[in-house]
């Protein structure tokens, strides 16, 4: 029987921040914290993480973006 | 029972066509492959012998064989339980699932038409030992034959299943963004990070806009299921431009909280407007999901209750 996933109750796999928002994200949590050297950067490691993790990409606009499993 | 053996024959083989018949009216619905169509047409023949059965058997005063059509009729309820259990498990391996909602729609269905066929033969055979026995052959034949067309259309009426453009106005949308966020029109989707993402959905997506037009039809639109049966028909006939690693193309149906109306976004194969307007407005309404506040009193007290 399969459940359809309605909620957004869902696990973030990793966050990736550009290095001078690497302050705002504080330890703990789930999931490792990748920091870029650039915005371009950043959109790489995203996309290699987000196809390898089957994950959803967001972006919180303050310079990190997490990978969400839905 | 012997001088009944001519009628049982033709009442159930007239059952079985009546099967074959409804079972093609159902191929849009299920597009089932040819084993499937087999066995449903056999369990159909199945059930037009026990209607043919019952009443001569009665005649007959066999009373014990009509208590085993009654064991037998249980039979039926299984298909339910068979249909469910195949289509959910096919529907894992589908990239827009179905839906627990409208495969319970769909078993749910086969059920019925088993026990619409029983109830059909039955009548059939009952035509045949009160009025045409004691005509000639042709005539009997032409006269049954009639009765199972007159029988099949009344089916196809009552069977018919309502379709989405029945509960709702539906248009097309604009699919904008509003920094990462993606619109259509004012209704929100998600949050998308990747600009890879944001680019393809631009380019390729469509979005529309779907405005129910009433609280009946709100109420019956906000079930999730429901929501669910849209996404996958939009994907399976437009084509879906997604594979198991990009999860963010995900056709999507959202419903703005204040106003009750539904959005969908989805990025099909080919971006034809028209033909996504199509497919959404034959969208059937799943039987589950609908609800009737205007039936009550509480309803029809809301301010946003129109006549």
């Amino acid at each position: 029987m399969t459940i359809i996933k309605t909620s957004l109750g869902n696990i973030v796999l990793a966050t990736v921040v550009l290095a001078e928002a690497s302050q705002l994200v504080a330890s703990g949590g789930a999931g490792p914290v990748y920091v870029a050297r650039d915005a371009q950067e950043q959109q790489r490691i995203v996309k290699y993480l987000s196809k390898i993790t089957e994950g959803v990409v967001h972006d919180l606009e303050n310079g990190v973006l997490i990978i969400v499993h839905h | 029972m012997k001088t009944y053996f001519f009628s049982i024959v033709l009442t159930t083989s007239l059952g079985g066509i009546l099967r074959l018949l409804i079972l093609r009216s159902d191929y849009r619905q299920y597009p089932t492959y040819p084993h499937g169509y087999i066995s449903h047409l056999s369990l159909g023949f199945i059930a037009a012998a026990l209607g043919a059965v019952a009443l001569p058997a009665l005649l007959a005063e066999e009373f014990v064989a009509v208590t085993f059509l009654a064991m037998a009729a249980q039979q039926f309820r299984e298909i339910r339980n068979t249909e469910r259990e195949t289509l959910a498990s096919l529907d894992t391996n589908e990239l827009v699932p179905r839906g627990q909602h409208y495969i319970e729609g769909i078993a749910r269905d086969f059920e019925a038409r088993n026990f619409l066929i029983i109830a059909s033969t039955l009548v059939l055979s009952a035509l045949d030992l009160a009025l045409l026995r004691g005509y000639g052959l042709l005539f009997r034949v032409t006269g049954l034959v009639a009765a199972t067309l007159l029988i099949y259309f009344i089916i196809r009426n009552i069977a018919k299943d309502k379709r989405l453009e029945h509960l709702a106005d539906i248009r097309q949308g604009e699919v904008h963004f509003e920094g990462p966020n993606v619109f259509v029109d004012d209704i929100h989707f998600m949050n998308l990070g990747l600009e890879e993402a944001r680019e393809e959905y631009l380019n390729r997506a469509l979005g529309l806009v779907l405005v129910p037009k009433t609280i009946d039809a709100a109420a019956t639109l906000a079930n999730i299921g429901q929501r669910q049966a849209i996404v996958h028909i939009c994907a399976k006939l437009l084509g879906i431009y997604k594979d198991v690693d990009t999860p963010e193309f995900t056709p999507l149906v959202r419903r703005q909280i204040k106003s009750g109306k539904l959005g969908l976004l989805i990025i099909p194969a080919t971006r034809d407007p028209q033909a996504l307007i199509a497919a959404v407005k034959r969208v059937p309404v799943l039987e589950g999901s609908v609800s009737k506040p205007s039936k009550s009193h509480a309803g029809r007290e809301r301010d946003d209750y129109q006549d």
